[in-house]
C-alpha cells in the first residue's frame, strides 16, 4: 500500500498523482497494486463525499483521475484480473427522460465499489427494463429520472416488472432531481437515494459487500 | 360591485410589488410556473403546444382565466418553439417528434459546445467564437458558418476586404444565411404573439411575472458552452479561465436582461439557478466560482432598475446567509427544495421569498396534503408579508385538483 499515492489521489491532485503513477510503472511497481491503491483512494473520496467535504465536481474529478490511472496501468497488467464482483445492479433513466449525469455518477460509484453494473442508457421503456432484468438477473434495479415526468414512467416500470413476475426478491431504488420518499411510495420502489453514495450504501445493505 | 379588469390588474400588481418591497399586502400573492401543465389541462399534446400558436394561446389563456394567478407567465418565448427549432435544426434540445418519443416536455441535450482548449478564443472575441464555432455546433442549419473568416479580419480595402468575403459565395454559407432569414421570420412571429398575449392579458387584468430571462454566468458557461462535466473538471484544471469566462459572461448576461426588460416594459428578470446548489459544489467553490459574478449580475440589474428573480433550484439551504448580500427589498427568491422556513429566518428582512409546494406532492399527493402544506407556508413564511406562494418549480405533471387547491386555499386563507 502506497499511502502517498492514495492521499494524492484522494486529494484530487491530478498532475502529481499521474506523475507518481508514471514513476511507479517506470520503476517496475506491480500495476495491480497501483489499481488497488486507486480503489482505496476512491473509498476515501466516497467517505469525504458522505461527510459533505466533497461534492459532485470532486466525484467527477476523482473519476477522471481513476480513468487516467487505468489507461496508464492497464497495458502493464499481463493477465486480465477478473476481480470477484459483489453483486449485480441494473441502472437506467426511465422512459421520456434523457438526463444522464446523475445516473453516470451512480454507475461509476457502484462500479468502483465493486458491483457489476449494467447501464442501459436513457429514455428506457419499461419493456426494456423487463427484458434486461430477465437477461442480466440483477439483485438491484436502479431507476434514474430528473423530471416530474419520470414519476409515471418509474411507476410503469415497477408495474411492468411486477407483471413479468420479476419483482419478488428484486430491490428497486430510485433517484434523481425531483425524486423523494413521496415519489418512492407512489412508484412502489423499495428505496429512494439522494445521491451516489446513498445508492452504494443501499446496495451494501441489500446485497452486502 | 365587481371589479373591472383594470382594477384587478392594479390590485394584483400592487400585491406583488408590496411583497417585493417586503411589505404586507392584502393577502399572500399566489402564482405558478405552469410550464406544460396547460397542455394536459386542455387536452392537447405538447407537440401541438410547440407547433400551433393558436392552440397554445387557447390552452394557456384558459389556464390563466380559470386559476387567476396574481401574475402569469407569457408562454410564447419558451413554448412556441417547434417551427423555429426545425428551421435552425437546433441541437441543444430534444422535443416531441425530434428525439423525444411520447407526450413529454422538451429537454436539454448536455454537451461540450465549447471545448476545453477554446477559452482563450472565447475570451478574446466571444461574438466571433459564437458565430463561427458555437452556432455551427448548436444550430445544424448554420454549419456553413464554420467556413467564414473572423469578421474582425475584414477591416478595409487593403486589409481583408478583397478576399475576405469569398466564403459567402459558397453553398454552405449561403444555406446558413438562408436559414437565418427564415429564423428571422419565425422570431418575428414569436415576438408578435408574445407581445399580443401580454397586451390581451393586461386587458383581462393579469400582469406578467417576467419581462426577461438571464442566468448566472457560471450556469451559462456550464449549461450551454462547456457542459456540466466539462465545467466541473475545468474548476480543477483551468480555474483561472473559468473565472475569466464568468466575468466576461457577466456583461453578456446583464445586457441580455436589460435589453429584454426594455423591450417588454417589465423589469422582473427570471434567473433559474442550476449549478450553485448544495451538493453541486462546496461552499468554497461556490464562493470562488459561482457567487461573485451572480451577485455582481444581480446588483447590476438592480442598479439598472430591474428586479432579479432567481429560482434557486434544488437545495440551497447552506447558501442562505451568503445569498442575502444584495440590496434589500429589490428582488424575489424562489426556492425549490431549500428549507424555506429557514430561508424566512435568514432572509426575511432582505428579500421576498417564493415557493415551494413540493412537485412530488403536486403530482402524487391529495388536495388535503397541498392545503396543509400551504397553510404552514402562509403561517410561517407568509408572516408579515414578503412572501409569494408558488409550487417548488414547473407544474408540468401536477394533478389539476392539487393546482386548484393551491390557488383556492391561498386566496382564502392567505388574507392578512
Amino acid at each position: 500500500m502506497n499511502d502517498k499515492l492514495i492521499n494524492l489521489m484522494a486529494d484530487l491532485q491530478e498532475e502529481e498523482t499521474m506523475k507518481m503513477v508514471g514513476e511507479l510503472i517506470e520503476a517496475g511497481s506491480d500495476p495491480v497494486l497501483i489499481l488497488d491503491d486507486a480503489r482505496k483512494a476512491m473509498e476515501l473520496v466516497g467517505k469525504r463525499f458522505e461527510q459533505c467535504e466533497y461534492f459532485i465536481p470532486d466525484l467527477m474529478m476523482a473519476g477522471e483521475i481513476l480513468q487516467g490511472i487505468s489507461k496508464v496501468v492497464k497495458p502493464h497488467i499481463k493477465q486480465a484480473q477478473v476481480g470477484s464482483r459483489k453483486g449485480k445492479v441494473l441502472i437506467g433513466t426511465v422512459a421520456g427522460d434523457i438526463h444522464d449525469i446523475g445516473k453516470d455518477i451512480v454507475t461509476f460509484m457502484l462500479d468502483v465499489s465493486g458491483y457489476d453494473v449494467l447501464d442501459i442508457g436513457i429514455d428506457v421503456p419499461a419493456e426494456t427494463f423487463v427484458e434486461k432484468t430477465r437477461e442480466f438477473a440483477p439483485q438491484v434495479v436502479a431507476l434514474s429520472g430528473f423530471l416530474t415526468l419520470a414519476f409515471d414512467s418509474m411507476k410503469q416500470t415497477v408495474e411492468a416488472l411486477e407483471r413479468a413476475g420479476l419483482r419478488e426478491g428484486l430491490k428497486i431504488m430510485i433517484g434523481g432531481g425531483q425524486m423523494d420518499d413521496e415519489v418512492r411510495k407512489y412508484v412502489r420502489a423499495d428505496a429512494y437515494g439522494k445521491d451516489a453514495v446513498a445508492a452504494v450504501n443501499l446496495c451494501r445493505e441489500w446485497i452486502g459487500g | 360591485m365587481e371589479k373591472t379588469p383594470e382594477e384587478l390588474y392594479r390590485e394584483r400588481e400592487k400585491r406583488v410589488l408590496d411583497v417585493i418591497a417586503l411589505k404586507k399586502p392584502d393577502r399572500v400573492p399566489v402564482m405558478a410556473m405552469f410550464s406544460f401543465f396547460p397542455a394536459k389541462y386542455s387536452g392537447v399534446t405538447i407537440r401541438e403546444i410547440m407547433y400551433d400558436p393558436e392552440k397554445q394561446w387557447k390552452a394557456y389563456w384558459r389556464t390563466m382565466i380559470e386559476f387567476e394567478p396574481d401574475m402569469d407567465q407569457n408562454p410564447f418565448a419558451l413554448r412556441y418553439l417547434g417551427p423555429l427549432l426545425e428551421t435552425l435544426d437546433f441541437r441543444q434540445l430534444k422535443w416531441p417528434g425530434h428525439g423525444i418519443s411520447g407526450n413529454f416536455s422538451y429537454q436539454f441535450v448536455e454537451g461540450e459546445y465549447m471545448m476545453a482548449d477554446e477559452y482563450e478564443e472565447f475570451l478574446f472575441d466571444p461574438t466571433d467564437f459564437m458565430i463561427r464555432k458555437y452556432w455551427p455546433r448548436v444550430f445544424g442549419s448554420l454549419g456553413g458558418f464554420r467556413k467564414i473568416s473572423p469578421p474582425r479580419h475584414i477591416v478595409t480595402y487593403a486589409m481583408g476586404m478583397s478576399f475576405g468575403f469569398a466564403p459567402f459565395n459558397t453553398p454552405e454559407v449561403a444555406a446558413g444565411l438562408d436559414a437565418l432569414k427564415k429564423a428571422g421570420e419565425r422570431s418575428m412571429e414569436i415576438a408578435s404573439y408574445a407581445a399580443s398575449y401580454t397586451q390581451e392579458a393586461k386587458k383581462a387584468g393579469f400582469p406578467m411575472q417576467y419581462g426577461g430571462f438571464t442566468q448566472a454566468p457560471f450556469d451559462t458557461l456550464g449549461d450551454y458552452f462547456r457542459g456540466t462535466k466539462g465545467l466541473m473538471l475545468d474548476m480543477y484544471r483551468r480555474p483561472k479561465e473559468v473565472i475569466r469566462a464568468c466575468e466576461k459572461l457577466l456583461i453578456l448576461m446583464r445586457d441580455i436582461a436589460v435589453g429584454a426588460a426594455a423591450a417588454s416594459g417589465n423589469p422582473r428578470i427570471f434567473i433559474p439557478i442550476h449549478k450553485g446548489l448544495d451538493g453541486f459544489m462546496s461552499m468554497e467553490q461556490f464562493h470562488t466560482f459561482f457567487w461573485p459574478t451572480l451577485k455582481d449580475l444581480m446588483v447590476a440589474l438592480i442598479n439598472a432598475g430591474l428586479v432579479p428573480c432567481p429560482l434557486w433550484e434544488g437545495d440551497c439551504t447552506s447558501r442562505l446567509s451568503t445569498i442575502g448580500e444584495i440590496p434589500a427589498g429589490r428582488a424575489w427568491y424562489g426556492f425549490e427544495a431549500t428549507d424555506i422556513f429557514r430561508a424566512k429566518e435568514i432572509l426575511g428582512d432582505r428579500v421576498c421569498i417564493k415557493g415551494n409546494v413540493p412537485l412530488s406532492m403536486m403530482a402524487t399527493g391529495t388536495p388535503e396534503d397541498v392545503k396543509a402544506y400551504c397553510k404552514k407556508l402562509i403561517d410561517i413564511v407568509g408572516r408579515d408579508g414578503g412572501y409569494i406562494l408558488d409550487a417548488a418549480a414547473s407544474l408540468d405533471n401536477a394533478k389539476v385538483e392539487n393546482v386548484r387547491a393551491m390557488f383556492e386555499f391561498t386566496k382564502e386563507y392567505g388574507v392578512y
